[in-house]
């Protein structure tokens, strides 16, 4: 009768221990921004998010580098070419009815005024972007200025 | 000598088997000549053909929207660089054999070489599609059946004007809707 008993007990012992090994990732239900996925399994990824082909964005704050309120699938910027520019230099910009980029774009980093466009300002993506239509994932609660709230 | 007689005799007896045999192997022929053509023609437009000497473009074409698109629709090399009219691309063709020149010369086939020689190479579409008003493009997009309601604002505006007066043709604003484009300083509306 002795024999079976310590089986069973041998069994119980490393199920147990096997069923903490399982466990090791686990978030004990907590829930994060990747939901309440367990860290060892891998969820199916969200769909992509849209870019709107056209939108009308605000700025938040003062000298803030406006967001792109358009589309721009496949837009080279490249040491070759600039499509942007080819809407927005000055040279271009009334013709194709664009925003002209700011005067602040010609000045280089010892405040000179350039004759032409200052190479740092050259990679428009650094700082201007387009705004997906995705949701805020962490609360905010960031309010405008006071001089750009609208009434 | 004599079965020509022979034939030619039959022929002008007013057999109506013997006019029908002549009259198919006319058609069949003709058949047979106008599909090899074709064919020919066919296999030449394959992205594969192009592939061979210009794969560098056919890997970076996958990104654009002729090549994926949520309407499924595409257009391949042949759309863009070989005129559709028949007689046309007859001519395309026997142009695009100094090509094969070109090939054996070796002028783009290193990275290196190509995009020394790509503004070259650019230009010279852009003269011609220049010079067709951009015949190719039109062949899928027409001007006619554009509704700019359902354009984008900054498309409407000037397709409805640059464009509709003849102004402008589509490659005059659409540089590089298919490639990567090479050094654009000194082009036209360009930096
Ligand atoms: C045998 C190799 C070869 C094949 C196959 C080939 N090309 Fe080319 N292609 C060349 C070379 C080489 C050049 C560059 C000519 C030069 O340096 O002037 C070129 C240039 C071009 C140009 C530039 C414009 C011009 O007038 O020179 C276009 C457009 C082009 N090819 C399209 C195509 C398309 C489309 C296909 C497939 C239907 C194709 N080629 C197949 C070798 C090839
Ligand atoms: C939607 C039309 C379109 C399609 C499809 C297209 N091309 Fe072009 N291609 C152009 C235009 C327009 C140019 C002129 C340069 C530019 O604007 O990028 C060009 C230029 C070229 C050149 C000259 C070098 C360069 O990069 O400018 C080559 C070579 C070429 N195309 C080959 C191809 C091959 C091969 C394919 C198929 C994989 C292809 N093209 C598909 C429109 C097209
Ligand atoms: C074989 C037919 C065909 C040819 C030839 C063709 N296109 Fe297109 N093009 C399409 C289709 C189809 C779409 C739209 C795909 C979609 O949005 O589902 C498209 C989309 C476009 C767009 C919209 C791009 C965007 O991001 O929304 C532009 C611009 C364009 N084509 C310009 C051109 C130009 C310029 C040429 C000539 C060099 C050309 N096309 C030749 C079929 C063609
Ligand atoms: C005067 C400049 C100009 C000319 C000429 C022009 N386009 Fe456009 N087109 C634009 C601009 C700007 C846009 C919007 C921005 C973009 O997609 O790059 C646009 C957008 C488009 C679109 C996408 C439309 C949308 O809003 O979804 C298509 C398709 C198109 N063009 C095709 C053509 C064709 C085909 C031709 C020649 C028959 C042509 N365009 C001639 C400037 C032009």
């Amino acid at each position: 009768m002795k024999k079976p008993s310590l089986f069973i007990l041998a069994a119980v012992l490393s199920t147990a221990a096997w069923a903490q090994q399982e466990n090791l990732g686990d978030t004990g239900g907590l829930a994060s921004l990747r939901g309440v996925t367990p860290l060892q399994d891998t969820r199916p990824a969200d769909d992509l998010k849209k870019f709107p082909r056209e939108q009308a964005l605000e700025s938040d704050y003062v000298y803030q580098p406006p967001l792109i309120p358009h589309n721009i699938r496949n837009y080279e910027v490249s040491l070759n070419a600039n499509k942007c520019l080819s809407c927005h230099s000055w040279k271009n910009a009334k013709e194709m009815g664009a925003t002209k980029i700011s005067v602040t774009h010609y000045v280089n980093r010892e405040d000179a005024v350039l004759a032409d466009m200052s190479p740092r300002r050259y990679f428009c993506l650094q700082c201007h972007v387009p705004q997906a239509n995705a949701k805020p994932l962490v609360k905010n609660d960031f309010q405008r200025v006071d001089s750009l709230r609208q009434q | 000598m004599k079965l020509i007689k022979a034939f030619w005799t039959k022929l002008k007896s007013p057999s109506k088997a013997a006019l029908g045999i002549v009259l198919f192997m006319g058609f069949a022929g003709g058949l047979m000549f106008w599909g090899a053509f074709n064919m020919g023609m066919e296999a030449t437009n394959t992205e594969e053909f192009c592939s061979g000497c210009h794969a560098p473009i056919v890997a970076e074409i996958q990104e654009t929207i002729h090549y994926s698109n949520r309407s499924g629709v595409r257009a391949i090399c042949s759309d863009c660089h070989v005129p559709h009219e028949w007689t046309d691309k007859i001519v395309r063709k026997v142009q695009a054999s100094k090509e094969l020149v070109f090939h054996f010369m070796g002028t783009i086939d290193t990275p290196e070489k190509f995009q020394e020689r790509r503004a070259h190479l650019a230009e010279r579409e852009w003269a011609r599609l220049k010079a067709n008003d951009s015949l190719e493009c039109r062949n899928c997009h027409q001007f006619e059946y554009m509704d700019f309601s359902e354009q984008g604002s900054r498309s409407a505006k000037l397709h409805s004007t640059a464009l509709a007066n003849g102004e402008k043709t589509c490659v005059d604003c659409h540089k590089g809707i298919a490639h990567k484009l090479p050094d654009m300083h000194g082009v036209e509306g360009w930096q």
